[in-house]
C-alpha cells in the first residue's frame, strides 16, 4: 500500500512560495517599468557600443566652415572633381563646427560608463563596510559615525570638492562621484545585516563553528543581493546625472572628451540663437536617467513586493 | 524633555567633527604636494616654501588640523587664494542671493507640492495620482540646468515675460528682486517638488486608512476638513523631514541654478572656486553647506519634539 504525499512542490505552491529563483525573476520581468526601463538602457548600450557605425563622424573634428548650423540642415559639399556628396546635420553643429549627433552618439559612451563604474565602486565598497559594521559592533560605532558625518556633507559639494583636489579626469570623475554615494550603500547594508544576523541559519552557522568571514560571505551576503541590485541601479541613475552636472559647470571630464554635460556647457554661450546644443544632450540624459531610475523602481516593487510604493 | 534636547544636540557634534576632518583630509589628498598645487605651475620655490609654513604644513597633520579647527571654530576660514580677501567677506558678499533663492524655492516648492500630494493622495489611483507619480520621476531624471535653459527658452527668449538671467538685491528693488527669482526658483524647485509631493502623497495615503478618520467622516465633517486637519496633520512629519533631508538636493541644486542664471551667489562662487583652484574657498563653502544643513535637521527634529510629545530619539 503506498501513502499519498504532497510533493513538497504543491505543498509550497499552496503557501504561495513556488520555485523561489524562477518565480523572482518571472515576477521582476513581467513588471512593465523593468521591461520600459531595461529595454531603453540596453537600447543605449547598443547605441554606444555601435556609435561608430550609426552614420557618425569623429565627435571631435572641427570644421570652421559648418560654425552653429540648426539641426537638420543638408550640405552638398562639390569635391574638385565636381562629384557632389550632401552631409546632413541631424541635431546641427556646434561653435566649433563639430556634428552635434556624432557627439551625442559618442557621449552616451561617457555617460553609461561613469554610471555603471560608480554604482560598481560605490556597492562594492559600501558593502565591504556594511557587512563589517552590521555584524561587528565594535567597527560599527565609529563606521557609522564616520558615515553619518559624510552624509551630512551635500553629494555634488562632495564630488565637485573632490574633483578639485584630483583634477579633472574620467577617472577621477568617477571616483568623485562615488564616494559620496558610499555612506548611503553602507547605511542599508548595515541595516539588513542587522536583521539576517538575528536569522536562525545564521544562528545554525554559528553554532555550527563556521569562522566568522564564511559566515558574512556564505549566508549574510548572499541575502543582501537584492536591495543591493536595486540601490545600485539608482546609484547609476544619480551619478549620471551628476557627472552631466559637473561636466556642464565645466569641472567634470575635460572638455575635449565629447560628453553629454561637455556638450551642453559648449552651447551655453549661444543658447539664445541655438538651443538645440543644449536641448538634445538634455534629452537624453533625461532619458537615460529616466529609464533607469524605472528599471530600478521596478526591480524594488518586483524583487521585495512587502516595500512595494503605496 | 530637557534630557532629549541635550542628547539630540550632542548628536551634532560627532557629525560636525567628522565633517571637518573630512574637509581638511580633502586638501592633503592632493596628489602630491598641496603647497605647490596652490601656488601653480608658475610658482618659484620660495613662493612654494612661503605657501607651506604660511598655511603650517610643515607641522605634523596632527597639529595642523588643531591649528585649523581652532581657527575655524573662531570665524576665521583663511583668506582665498584667488581674490585675495578673507574668506568669511567673500562668503558674506555672496549669500544673500543664495539664501533669496533657497527661501523662495522651499516656499514655493512646498506651496504646490503638499496640496498636490494630499490631492493625489485623496484620489489614489487617479488621473491626478498618475499625472503626479510621473512628474515625479520624471523630476529626478532632468538635470537642473537643463530644466532652467527650457523655462528661460520658454519664458524670457520666446514669451519675453520674465528675465533671461541675473540677479537685483533685495535691498535694491523688492519689485525686481522677486521678478528676477521666479524663473531660477521654479526651476530649483521642480526636483524638490518632486521629493515633497511624493512624501506627502505617501503618507496621507497612509494616514487615511486610520480610523480616526473614518470618524472624522462619519461625524460629518468636510471633506476639507478631514483632509487638512485630520489626515495632513498627522501626516506632517514624514513631510517635514523630508523637507529637511531634501535641503543636500536643494544645495547641491543652488550651485547649478546660480551657474544657468547667473545668479552671484555662493553656487557660482563654489564653481569660481573649483576653477581658480581656491582650496579655501572650497573648503569654507563645503563646511558652510553641511553645517547649516546638520543645523536645519536638528531644529527640525527638535520642533517635532514639541509638536509631537510621543516622539523621542
Amino acid at each position: 500500500m503506498t501513502i499519498e504525499v504532497d510533493r513538497p512542490q504543491s505543498i509550497t505552491r499552496l503557501v504561495g512560495f513556488s520555485d523561489p529563483d524562477r518565480e523572482v525573476w518571472a515576477r521582476v520581468l513581467r513588471h512593465p517599468s523593468v521591461a520600459i526601463g531595461a529595454s531603453i538602457v540596453l537600447l543605449l548600450v547598443l547605441v554606444a557600443i555601435l556609435a561608430p557605425v550609426l552614420g557618425t563622424v569623429d565627435p571631435k573634428a572641427i570644421d570652421p566652415a559648418y560654425r552653429n548650423r540648426s539641426p537638420g540642415s543638408v550640405h552638398v559639399i562639390t569635391a574638385p572633381d565636381g562629384q557632389q556628396t550632401t552631409r546632413t546635420f541631424l541635431m546641427g553643429a556646434d561653435t566649433l563646427g563639430r556634428d552635434v549627433y556624432s557627439r551625442v552618439i559618442y557621449g552616451s559612451r561617457v555617460s553609461l560608463i561613469v554610471g555603471i563604474t560608480v554604482a560598481l565602486i560605490s556597492t562594492s565598497v559600501g558593502l565591504a563596510i556594511g557587512l563589517l559594521a552590521g555584524y561587528l559592533r565594535w567597527v560599527d560605532v565609529v563606521v557609522m559615525r564616520v558615515m553619518d558625518g559624510l552624509m551630512a556633507i551635500p553629494g555634488i559639494l562632495l564630488a565637485i570638492g573632490l574633483v578639485a583636489v584630483w583634477g579633472a579626469g574620467l577617472a577621477t570623475v568617477v571616483l568623485a562621484i562615488a564616494v559620496p554615494e558610499i555612506p548611503r550603500v553602507v547605511r542599508l547594508v548595515r541595516s539588513l545585516v542587522l536583521t539576517i544576523r538575528e536569522e536562525p541559519y545564521v544562528e545554525a552557522a554559528i553554532a555550527a563553528g563556521t569562522p566568522t568571514p564564511l559566515i558574512l560571505i556564505r549566508h549574510v551576503m548572499p541575502n543582501t543581493l537584492g536591495p543591493m541590485i536595486v540601490q545600485g541601479t539608482f546609484v547609476c541613475a544619480s551619478a549620471i546625472l551628476i557627472e552631466a552636472i559637473l561636466s556642464f559647470l565645466g569641472i567634470g571630464i575635460p572638455t575635449d572628451i565629447p560628453t553629454w554635460g561637455n556638450i551642453m556647457a559648449e552651447g551655453r554661450q549661444l543658447f539664445r540663437v541655438y538651443p538645440h546644443t543644449i536641448l538634445f544632450p538634455g534629452i537624453f540624459v533625461a532619458i537615460t536617467v529616466l529609464a533607469v531610475n524605472m528599471l530600478g523602481d521596478g526591480l524594488r516593487d518586483a524583487l521585495d513586493p512587502r516595500t512595494k510604493s503605496p | 524633555m530637557l534630557v532629549f534636547v541635550a542628547n539630540r544636540l550632542l548628536t551634532v557634534v560627532p557629525v560636525l567633527a567628522v565633517v571637518a576632518v573630512v574637509v581638511f583630509l580633502m586638501l592633503r589628498l592632493t596628489p602630491g604636494d598641496p603647497a605647490a598645487a596652490i601656488a601653480g605651475d608658475s610658482a618659484t620655490a620660495e613662493q612654494v616654501a612661503e605657501i607651506r609654513s604660511k598655511l603650517g604644513l610643515d607641522q605634523p597633520i596632527v597639529a595642523q588640523f588643531v591649528i585649523w579647527a581652532g581657527r575655524t571654530m573662531r570665524g576665521d576660514l583663511g583668506e582665498s587664494f584667488f581674490f585675495k580677501k578673507p574668506v568669511t567677506a567673500l562668503i558674506a558678499q555672496r549669500i544673500e542671493p543664495t539664501l533669496s533663492l533657497a527661501t523662495t524655492t522651499i516656499i514655493l516648492a512646498v506651496l504646490i507640492a503638499v496640496p498636490l500630494g494630499v490631492l493625489a493622495a485623496y484620489r489614489h489611483g487617479g488621473v491626478l495620482d498618475r499625472c503626479l507619480m510621473g512628474f515625479s520621476v520624471l523630476g529626478f531624471s532632468v538635470p537642473v540646468f537643463v530644466i532652467g535653459y527650457l523655462l528661460i527658452y520658454i519664458f524670457a527668449i520666446k514669451i519675453h515675460w520674465l528675465p533671461v538671467q541675473g540677479y537685483r538685491r533685495i535691498g535694491e528693488d523688492f519689485g525686481d528682486w522677486a521678478y528676477h527669482l521666479v524663473l531660477p526658483s521654479l526651476t530649483l524647485a521642480v526636483i524638490y517638488v518632486a521629493l515633497i509631493a511624493r512624501m506627502t502623497r505617501a503618507s496621507v495615503i497612509e494616514v487615511l486608512t486610520e480610523d480616526y478618520i473614518r470618524t472624522a467622516r462619519a461625524k460629518g465633517l468636510t471633506r476639507r476638513a478631514v483632509l487638512v486637519r485630520h489626515a495632513l496633520r498627522n501626516a506632517a512629519v514624514p513631510i517635514v523631514t523630508v523637507i529637511g533631508i531634501g535641503i543636500t538636493l536643494l544645495i547641491g541644486g543652488v550651485v547649478v541654478t546660480e551657474s544657468v542664471f547667473n545668479i552671484p551667489g555662493l553656487g557660482r562662487l563654489t564653481v569660481d572656486a573649483v576653477l581658480a583652484r581656491d582650496y579655501p574657498v572650497i573648503q569654507a563653502i563645503i563646511l558652510l553647506f553641511s553645517y547649516a544643513y546638520v543645523q536645519i535637521n536638528l531644529v527640525i527634529d527638535l520642533a517635532y519634539s514639541f509638536f509631537d510629545p510621543r516622539i523621542r530619539f
